[in-house]
């Protein structure tokens, strides 16, 4: 069993919590779990509720659209990356799936816990949007990059 | 083989020794001068390639620098030159002017950490560089080669990437933008791996070759991850034609591609990509 010590420890190493204040690491330790993902299974599945976040702490995890002629892999994730932001949105559910492609092991956040500590103390809520929105704003501008076609054909010649 | 500037208009006659299908679109030749003797270039310098009859482009040679033997290119078929050039075969002639432009900074690197950063079939004037890395390996920390593709289809030097990946002392990290469940590798833009190379950003050379757009996002990546702007060069194209500097089709502010570049360092490069006429 991971005590919350460890739990605190293991945060504490992820990007994601680097340089957060200890009192605010306490309020979210309170919300983490410890989980693991054996290689193919799906951490999250499209349309489903969003009520959780990951910290990825080892591993690597597809971000999958299903379509008629298999699933479409938009992007990958590993280690120090986080996973999941639709529970920030309203309705929260998942827009993607995502599948472990190999043992992969996550912190995982309950959601609702998370989001009534963050309406408690707007202090908590901020600082969790503050990290979450940089990383929101790569995504979208590496999505964007994808949507150009970059490696297209280039000037004709 | 040397020219000076006045036999730089002259194409010499190459004989076509080898021809290979790397992608659907995308081939490599390897070339030898019909009258006999080397050809010597730097890594990062490019040849005009004349199709008799069609026309002439600038294309980067992809052979390795230490071997003058045969002259190597790897070419895109995009236009109507280069399709002409693809539809050529074994035995036929090809004219070569060249080689022309500055080349990368291997040797400056010595003693830094190298960071290769590719995307798609800007790979090929960056292997000239991988070679003369590989060949003094021992001169330089980390060797971090990260490429970016459209699909697993379109990797360029595959067999090259997996051979240089099973080293101990070479870190290759390929992502691709779209992929099936087929793939089992990274999936993202390529700038995303430069967050995730092992390397030491405050002693790092970085050469970085691809589409403009993502030569952009690249340098700006790796300057934001502490890598000094003057530490990154990219292999700038333009509209290059004379390969010396005298025509002008090829002038990028006060450079000439084909003579100041076509590698620049992003310190230089970077104010005039802001300049959107340019």
């Amino acid at each position: 069993m991971v005590q919350i010590d460890d739990l605190s420890r293991i945060i504490d190493e992820h990007p994601f919590a680097h340089g957060m204040d200890d009192t605010l690491r306490a309020l979210i330790v309170g919300c983490a779990a410890n989980e693991r993902y054996d290689a193919g299974q799906y951490v999250l599945r499209e349309g489903g509720r969003a009520d959780k976040f990951f910290l990825i702490r080892a591993g690597a995890v597809a971000l999958e659209i299903a379509s008629p002629s298999g699933a479409i892999m938009v992007e990958t994730l590993s280690d120090g990356d986080l996973l999941g932001w639709s529970w920030l949105s309203d309705p929260p559910v998942w827009t993607f799936d995502a599948r472990a492609t190999q043992l992969t092991r996550v912190i995982s956040f309950d959601a609702n816990c998370l989001r009534r500590k963050m309406d408690a103390d707007p202090a908590l809520g901020y600082e969790v949007l503050r990290r979450f929105l940089p990383i929101m704003a790569h995504r979208i501008h590496a999505a964007r990059m994808q949507m150009l076609d970059l490696y297209g054909p280039g000037p004709r010649r | 083989m040397k020219m000076d500037v006045q036999d730089s208009m002259v194409p010499v006659p190459f004989r076509i020794e080898k021809v290979r299908r790397e992608l659907s679109d995308t081939f490599t030749m390897e070339l030898k001068p019909e009258a006999g003797g080397a050809f010597r270039f730097q890594a990062g310098q490019f040849n005009m390639l004349y199709v008799f009859g069609v026309g002439e482009v600038p294309i980067s040679i992809s052979g390795d620098p230490g071997e003058s033997g045969v002259l190597v290119h790897t070419t895109r078929a995009v236009g109507a030159v280069t399709r002409a050039m693809g539809q050529l075969e074994v035995g036929e002639t090809i004219g070569v002017r060249g080689p022309f432009g500055k080349p990368w900074p291997v040797e400056q690197a010595f003693g830094s950490d190298l960071v290769i950063v590719a995307g798609g079939v800007g790979l090929a004037p960056l292997r000239p560089a991988i070679y003369q890395a590989l060949a003094n390996r021992e001169k330089f920390g980390k060797l971090v080669i990260l490429y970016g593709a459209r699909t697993a289809d379109d990797i360029l030097f595959r067999k090259e990437l997996e051979r240089w990946r099973g080293r101990f002392d070479v870190e290759v990290k390929v992502t691709v933008d779209r992929a099936t469940d087929r793939w089992a590798g990274n999936v993202g833009v390529v700038t995303n791996l430069v967050a995730r190379g092992g390397f030491d950003p405050m002693h790092t050379t970085a050469l970085v070759c691809g589409p403009e757009i993502m030569m952009r996002f690249a340098a700006q990546a790796l300057v934001k991850r502490g890598v000094s702007p003057a530490g990154v060069y990219v292999s700038m194209e333009r509209n290059m034609k004379c390969g010396v500097g005298f025509c002008g089709h090829c002038q990028w502010g006060p450079h000439f591609v084909c003579r100041n570049g076509p590698v620049f360092t992003w310190e230089e490069a970077s104010p005039l990509l802001a300049v959107r006429e340019l």
